[in-house]
Formats: structure tokens, C-alpha cells, sequence
């Protein structure tokens, strides 16, 4: 084994030459191909990258998708979202449970099927869904799940899952999933599908300034979630010192903000248009290297984007003096993540993207004068370069004309939860909620999650607020919830994601949500008190005003929305603190070790449980 | 860059900050007490405990990795923030174990130190009681988990100051700890009594063996005067 092991990290180490920032491909590989990263493992790579062991430690401890230990030759991981919650999570546990008769984080015994839950995957409009391997299975249910381990235990081949495809390029060989886009309005921007070619030839046409100026003229705005003028982004890292043309784009497709999909159809629909907005950006910007980090769970597009960047690097359209303009030098490659959603706040991905634990960075300096290796860089969501190639394409006119005053152009939206339309909407900015919500047919909502769990959760008498930067902002995530739903549930499933995603760098996000968590936990068993909602206030605003990054200044959302939008919610559970016996305190369970280890129940046991 | 000073204003005081300086810095030679944990004079600025949390121009920023500016307008010792601050402190004692009155670096603690000078009586969080670990695997130094705060100073110590990486930190969200490099021990790492790494730590974490009650207590560092004193007598003579 052990000569085996260190030939394949030999192997693995040379295909990045030895380059210590690549340490994700490596460490990635050897998880794929011997299902863990072990100590020996650590040691060798350590060894051959010229790092210490315990910086090899540090990557493979941080990331969902790595392990130390050995994990089965398939691993099944459930999907664990609302959504999926929402549509049968439980049943389709249970089944993996009984059918693989091991339970979550177990193998079975011998040693071929791990079996484990990951956060949002991407696929709420086709939930519940689970990965098997790179494989993405959607829609199970029960008898899904019956066959799905029949045929693991038969092949142990997770491809021969697929046995029908979805549509558009989910047929594609190199992508071959049973994925479906569910686009279901293609606005006028992104979704019709339209600006590969024409755009980078205008492009290159001006000069680079002139290329951002006409980004400025259009107002357009990061889609990812913060908002940032895109133009001024550029000009800010055009405008940074390097050397030549040693400046990074990075296109930020690590999409984890629970119930957002919107840039996978992007994905497998129109890569071109998205290369093409990066390589816009490489000119603009005056950088040579672009990068796509793609996150862990939609590694059944790798070798589809890989291929369409050979095609245009065939091209002529990626290289050396691109599309013909001598001396514009740029390429793209992808760079995997490994199941972490903190890698999408943009200087974690760039840590990430160094090889590093996705602990994201302090600001000042920001990435545009300081990014990936130390060196100016522009990172941007998938839907912002493709809305780049179109603008370029159609001009800024014409994109101011769309959407609203404040927040011009189109947003794609990721709509799932309790409606009859789950998929892909691109609309106008401006456009009012209720009309989205009609659209997808969520009549019947009680509440919509808007801009995933670290957006807002509004009620019906704000649905006639507008999707716009100025409003209703959001990376794209609405997820409904119908009459019947429990809403403190959901306030606990989105916390506990959050506590679970926490990088752990600062002590408001790492201990702070947590803290949220179980007071949360109390009051939904029913020890809840008054002073509680007060607590949670202060402790949400806490968090949210001392932590680093836009993790833990959001995460405590679901509380701090659900207490401003909702505070029925509470006050119906909440009970008056009585003579400062606090209802917390479970007897019970705090005496609970004690009566083990003397081997008798206490006398409060049972007044204890009565509570 | 020139080195021309310029003003900030801190509580409405005004003072000098150098190019270059951060604002923790430009307070402290000021004679203005900002409290931290992670921060120290010899290391690069981690930004993690959040301790040091102020507000410039009014948007909340860790005063140790913001750069001064000038005509910056800061706060610091308002009632919003000293209550964030207690927020904090509050956490990083329920987060681990830390059982004061049995700790041999109580008195030299700057957790408990700041905790003093912050007026923490008793933390408002119910306390975690996570099971952490002690390696005292190596002959001359020990690592005790139960007290460690997560501030990273022996990790940014042994890499940058001591050139040796014998620690950096494994796992993410409440899981993280500092783990040492190598598959099992300290005493399996190269780290020698005489590195910077082991005199950085601001609790009980990281401790020599043996000379715990060196000096007793009555006689430590903040068993007199509290935290900061040193920086505010500055402003004082
Ligand atoms: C915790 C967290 C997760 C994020 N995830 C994503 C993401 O998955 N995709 C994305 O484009 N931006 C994400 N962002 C926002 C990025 O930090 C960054 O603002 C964005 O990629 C910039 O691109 P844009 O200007 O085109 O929006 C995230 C931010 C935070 C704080």
C-alpha cells in the first residue's frame, strides 16, 4: 500500500509541479482515489509539496468533502436542506438507513458504502437529492432509494444511477446527469442564451478603459450577493501594481447560499457566455490567469467546462493574443472546492484557490490590490460575467433599460419550497414579489425565505416589496414556505447550518451561532421564557456587528428577521419566567450523569421531567 | 508613503498615528487602551478574537488589522461597544474550560485580565463544557486544550518568529483546535522551551512545566494594576 500510495502522490504532486498553492488537486485526488487522506498520506504529501505535515492537516480537516479516515468506495451524501426537509428528507433517510443498514456518518461493514448528510447541494428544485460519488440523484424517494443501493451493491458504479437523463446539456456525455434546469422564464440578459463571440470581439475592439467605463454606464452590480459595482471593482484592480500582466479573474461558482441553483444551469447551459465574460474581465482588467472554482458538489460539470475551455482555447478564443490580439494573454483553469460554503465569500475562495484552509482573509488589503498569491485579483459571480458579455454585446443603453431605476438588468432567481414551479426565473429588477411568487405558484405561503438563510424572511403583508438592491436584495434564493409549515423549525435548520459552515477563525461566528442555536433549541422544546426573545436580539446583534466576515454579519438573519417579521412566533411559545426558576434548566438531564455513575434515580427525577 | 503623521480621533480625543500603523497601534503609543486578545506587539495581526472591535467612521472593525487613516472618527469605549466586547470575552469563556481559581497562570492571564477590567463577574452564556484535550507528552512544555482561545498567537509565533510551523489549526466552526505537527505528540514536534511559540500564549494553554508558582500569586503581572495600565501610563506622565 505504502508504495502505491507514495507513487500516486508523486503522481499528483508533479501534475501541479509541485506547486504548494495546488494542494487542493492533491489532496482531492487522493480522497477520490483512495477514500481518505490519511496520516501516512499527510506525511507523503507534506514531503513531496515541502510543507509541514500539520499545514496538510490544517486543509483536510476544514473541508465536508475530505477526510482522515477511510471512507467507503461510494459515498451517499443527503442532502440535508429546508427544502429538502420540506419534501421528504425524513422518509428517504430512513430508507438509506435501512437499506444500507448503517446509519449517518457510518460504513457499512465491508467497507464499500459510507453514508452522510451535506448541506444544500444545489438541487432544491429537485429535492430531495443526494450525491453518490460526483454522481447528483434527484426527486428520490423511498423506492429511489431501494433501487439506488441495489445497484450499488450490485456494481458499486454510481454512473449507472443515470438512468435517465435530464434536459439541455444534462444529456451531454461529459456531463451525462439526471439533472433538470427548470428554467421556466428566460429573461432577456442571461437565459437567452445569446452574446458568445460577439461580445469579446466589441470588447477587444476598445481599449481596456473604455471596456470598463462601459460596464460603469451600465451600473451593473455583483450578483453573488454583496452588490459591488462590478466596473469600479475593475477599475480598482486594473488600477493596482503588479507585475506585467500578473493579476487574477476569478469567477466565484462555489453557489452554496441554501436553495440558490441558479448558477448551475448557467453552468450546463452556457459556459461560453460565462468564459466569455471572464476573458472580457482578463482584458479589461489587464490580468492574465483566470480561475474558475467550481464548488465540490457540481464536479459532474468538470469535465464539460474543461472541455469547453479546450474548444476555445482551440479557438484561438483562450491562449496567446486572444481572438487575435496580440499581446492579450489569458487562460482559465478550474479549480475544485471540497464541500465548504464559507469558499464563497471571496477571500476564503482565494485562500482556497492558494491551497489553503477556506479561512477568509482581513481586509485591507482587498483582493483587488492584494488577491490570489498576493496579487491583484477580481473575483465575481458566475451570473455578473455573463451579464458583462451581454452588455458588452447589446451596450449599456440597452441594460439600463431593463429592470429598475436603482438596480438596472435582470436577476436570476432560484425559486423552490412549497410552490408548484420550482426552477430558474430571470427577471427584471423591480419586479414585486408577489408577482414572482405567482409566477411559481406559491399562493399559499406564509412566509418566503428571501436571499437564502443569511437574506430575510418575510410575510405576506412585505410580498409587494421588489427583488432590487434597493428592497429585497438577494443572491437569488426564495424559498417558500406554505401555511402549514413551522417557521421556529426553520429558524433552526438554517442556524444549524450556519454552525456547521462557521469557519471557526472568529469567536462571534464560531461560538456565537451556536449560542443562537440552542437557545433556539430550548424554546422549541418548550423551555422557552420571555427574556429569551431579548437574549436572542442581543445576541443575533452581537454576532452580527463583531464578526469578520459576511458569514457571521448574516447568519444570524433567520433569528433577527423572524423576531422583526414574525414575533408571533415567539410570544405564542414564550412563558413567563417564574420566581427566577429559569425553564431552561432541565433537572433531569443535569443530573442525569450523576444517577449513572451512583446507579439510582434521583428524587427530582421525576418532578424534573414534569416541567 | 510618507512618514508625515497624521490626526485620528479616538472617544474624541485626538492623536498621531504614523503611515503604516494600525489604529491598535496608533492607540497604544498614544496612551489609549484598546483590550485584545490575539493582538501582540511581535506578531502580524490575526483579526480573529474580535476583542479589539471599535468603530471607524461608524462601521465596526477590529482596531488591530484596520489601518489608521487619517481624519478617521473612532469609537471605543462607548456602551455599545464595551458591550460587545463583553459579548465576546463571554463566549471565549463558555466556549473552553476555564476554571480560574486552579490555573496556574491565573494573575498572568490576559483572558481573565481583560475579563476584570471589562467588569465580567460571571460570563451570561451557559457554558459549553466541551471535552478538550492536555498533551503533556513532551518533557518541558505543555498544551492543555481545555483553556486554549482559538487567538493563534503560538501558531503565527512558531511560523513567522520561530520559523518552525510546529502548530497550526485543524478543523473548522466549534470543532477548530490547534493541532501540532505531528501525527500524535508534541513531544514528537521540534519545539524547543527556548521558542518564541511558548511564551506568546495569553491563557493557560500553552504553559512551561514546573514553574507554575514561580512567582506566587499576590505578585503577577495583573494582580496590582489592570490590563492596559501600562499603555494608559504613557498618556499619564
Ligand atoms: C458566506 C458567504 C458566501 C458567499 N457565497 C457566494 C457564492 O456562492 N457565490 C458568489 O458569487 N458569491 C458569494 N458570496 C459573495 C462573495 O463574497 C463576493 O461578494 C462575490 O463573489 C463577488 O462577485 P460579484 O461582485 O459578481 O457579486 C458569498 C459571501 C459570503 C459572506
Amino acid at each position: 500500500m505504502s508504495d502505491i500510495l507514495k507513487a500516486s502522490i508523486e503522481e499528483f504532486t508533479l501534475a501541479v509541479d509541485n506547486d504548494r498553492s495546488r494542494m487542493m488537486d492533491v489532496v482531492n485526488a487522493v480522497q477520490a482515489k483512495y477514500g481518505c487522506v490519511s496520516s501516512e498520506a499527510m506525511d507523503l504529501i507534506a514531503e513531496a509539496m515541502d510543507v509541514k505535515r500539520v499545514e496538510v492537516e490544517s486543509v483536510i480537516s476544514f473541508y465536508g468533502f475530505l477526510s482522515n479516515e477511510q471512507k467507503g468506495k461510494v459515498v451517499i451524501r443527503l442532502c440535508n436542506d429546508v427544502v429538502d426537509k420540506m419534501l421528504g428528507y425524513d422518509e428517504v433517510a430512513a430508507a438509506f438507513k435501512f437499506e444500507l443498514g448503517i446509519d449517518f456518518g457510518e460504513t457499512t461493514p465491508d467497507g464499500n458504502i459510507s453514508l452522510e448528510t451535506t448541506a444544500c447541494m444545489g438541487m432544491c428544485d429537485q429535492a430531495p437529492a443526494a450525491l453518490v460519488n460526483d454522481v447528483v440523484v434527484t426527486e428520490l424517494s423511498t423506492d429511489k432509494v431501494r433501487r439506488i443501493i441495489a445497484e450499488l451493491r450490485r456494481s458499486l458504479d454510481p454512473e449507472r444511477l443515470v438512468t435517465k437523463l435530464g434536459d439541455g446539456n444534462n444529456e451531454h456525455d461529459l456531463v451525462h446527469a439526471m439533472v433538470h434546469n427548470n428554467i421556466r422564464s428566460a429573461g432577456p440578459v442571461v437565459l437567452a442564451g445569446l452574446g458568445a463571440g460577439k461580445a469579446l470581439k466589441k470588447a477587444l475592439a476598445m481599449t481596456p478603459q473604455e471596456v470598463i467605463r462601459s460596464l460603469k454606464a451600465s451600473r451593473l452590480r455583483g450578483r453573488g450577493g454583496a452588490g459591488f459595482p462590478t466596473g469600479m471593482k475593475w477599475e480598482f484592480t486594473r488600477a493596482a501594481l503588479s507585475l506585467g500582466s500578473d493579476k487574477y479573474v476569478i469567477c466565484n461558482a462555489d453557489e452554496g447560499e441554501p436553495g440558490t441553483f441558479k448558477d448551475r444551469v448557467i453552468l450546463t447551459e452556457y459556459p461560453d457566455i460565462l468564459i466569455e465574460g471572464m476573458t472580457i474581465a482578463g482584458y479589461a482588467i489587464g490580468a492574465a490567469h483566470g480561475v474558475l472554482y467550481l464548488r465540490g458538489e457540481y464536479a459532474y460539470l468538470r469535465a464539460f467546462l474543461e472541455q469547453e475551455l479546450a474548444k476555445r482555447r482551440e479557438l484561438g478564443l483562450l491562449g496567446r493574443d486572444v481572438a487575435g490580439k496580440t499581446g492579450f494573454d489569458f487562460d482559465i483553469r478550474v479549480q475544485m472546492g471540497a464541500g465548504a460554503y464559507i469558499c464563497g465569500e471571496e477571500t476564503a475562495l482565494i485562500s482556497s484557490c492558494e491551497g489553503l484552509r477556506g479561512d477568509p482573509k482581513n481586509r485591507p488589503p482587498f483582493p483587488a490590490q492584494k488577491g490570489m498569491l498576493g496579487r491583484p485579483t477580481s473575483v465575481n459571480n458566475v451570473e455578473t460575467f455573463c451579464s458583462v458579455a451581454r452588455i458588452l454585446e447589446r451596450g449599456s443603453g440597452w441594460f439600463n433599460q431593463l429592470g429598475s431605476k436603482g438596480s438596472p438588468g435582470t436577476k436570476l432567481l432560484s425559486i423552490s419550497g412549497d410552490c408548484n414551479r420550482p426552477g430558474v426565473y430571470e427577471m427584471e429588477f423591480g419586479t414585486p414579489l408577489r408577482e414572482v411568487l405567482k409566477l411559481a405558484g406559491g399562493l399559499n405561503a406564509q412566509a418566503v425565505q428571501v436571499g437564502g438563510p443569511s437574506g430575510e424572511l418575510v410575510g405576506p403583508e412585505q410580498f409587494d416589496r421588489a427583488i432590487c438592491y434597493d428592497d429585497l436584495a438577494t443572491g437569488g434564493a426564495i424559498v417558500v414556505f406554505g401555511a402549514d409549515r413551522d417557521l421556529l423549525e426553520v429558524v433552526a435548520e438554517y442556524l444549524e447550518f450556519f454552525v456547521e459552515e462557521s469557519c471557526g477563525y472568529c469567536t462571534p461566528c464560531r461560538v456565537g451561532n451556536l449560542l443562537l442555536k440552542q437557545r433556539i433549541d430550548h424554546i422549541r422544546a418548550g423551555r422557552g421564557e420571555k427574556a429569551d426573545v431579548a437574549y436572542l436580539q442581543e445576541l443575533g446583534e452581537s454576532i452580527r456587528f463583531t464578526s469578520r466576515c459576511g458569514l457571521g454579519q448574516t447568519s444570524p438573519n433567520p433569528v433577527l428577521s423572524s423576531l422583526r417579521n414574525f414575533p408571533a412566533l415567539y410570544e405564542e411559545v414564550l412563558k413567563e419566567e417564574t420566581r427566577g426558576f429559569h425553564r431552561r434548566f432541565d433537572l433531569a438531564s443535569a443530573v442525569s450523569k450523576a444517577e449513572e455513575i451512583v446507579g439510582r434515580k434521583s428524587s427530582h427525577s421525576e418532578e424534573a421531567g414534569a416541567v | 508613503m510618507t512618514d508625515a503623521t497624521f490626526s485620528i480621533v479616538i472617544d474624541d480625543q485626538e492623536i498621531s498615528a504614523r503611515p503604516g500603523q494600525t489604529i491598535l497601534q496608533a492607540a497604544d503609543d498614544a496612551g489609549l487602551y484598546i483590550p485584545r486578545l490575539c493582538a501582540h506587539k511581535d506578531l502580524v495581526p490575526h483579526g480573529s478574537c474580535r476583542v479589539c472591535t471599535v468603530k471607524v467612521n461608524g462601521r465596526p472593525q477590529s482596531a488591530c488589522t484596520q489601518p489608521a487613516a487619517a481624519g478617521q472618527v473612532i469609537e471605543s469605549e462607548t456602551d455599545e461597544i464595551r458591550g460587545v466586547r463583553r459579548a465576546i470575552v463571554d463566549m471565549l469563556f463558555v466556549e473552553g474550560n476555564h476554571l480560574c481559581p486552579f490555573c496556574e497562570k491565573s494573575g498572568d492571564c490576559e483572558l481573565q485580565a481583560v475579563a476584570y477590567r471589562l467588569g465580567i463577574a460571571a460570563p451570561k452564556y451557559p457554558f459549553l463544557f466541551p471535552k478538550r484535550e492536555v498533551d503533556a507528552s513532551h518533557p518541558k512544555i505543555m498544551i492543555d486544550h481545555n483553556r486554549c482561545v482559538l487567538c493563534g498567537r503560538c501558531v503565527r509565533a512558531s511560523r513567522d518568529l520561530d520559523g518552525k510551523h510546529v502548530f497550526d489549526f485543524v478543523g473548522r466552526g466549534i470543532d477548530k483546535k490547534v493541532a501540532v505537527n505531528s501525527a500524535a505528540k508534541l513531544a514528537d514536534t521540534n519545539i524547543d522551551i527556548s521558542d518564541k511559540a511558548v511564551d506568546v500564549c495569553p491563557v493557560g494553554a500553552i504553559l512551561r512545566k514546573r514553574v507554575g508558582y514561580v512567582v506566587p500569586v499576590g505578585e503577577r503581572t495583573y494582580d496590582h494594576d489592570p490590563i492596559g495600565s501600562k499603555i494608559e501610563a504613557a498618556r499619564e506622565r
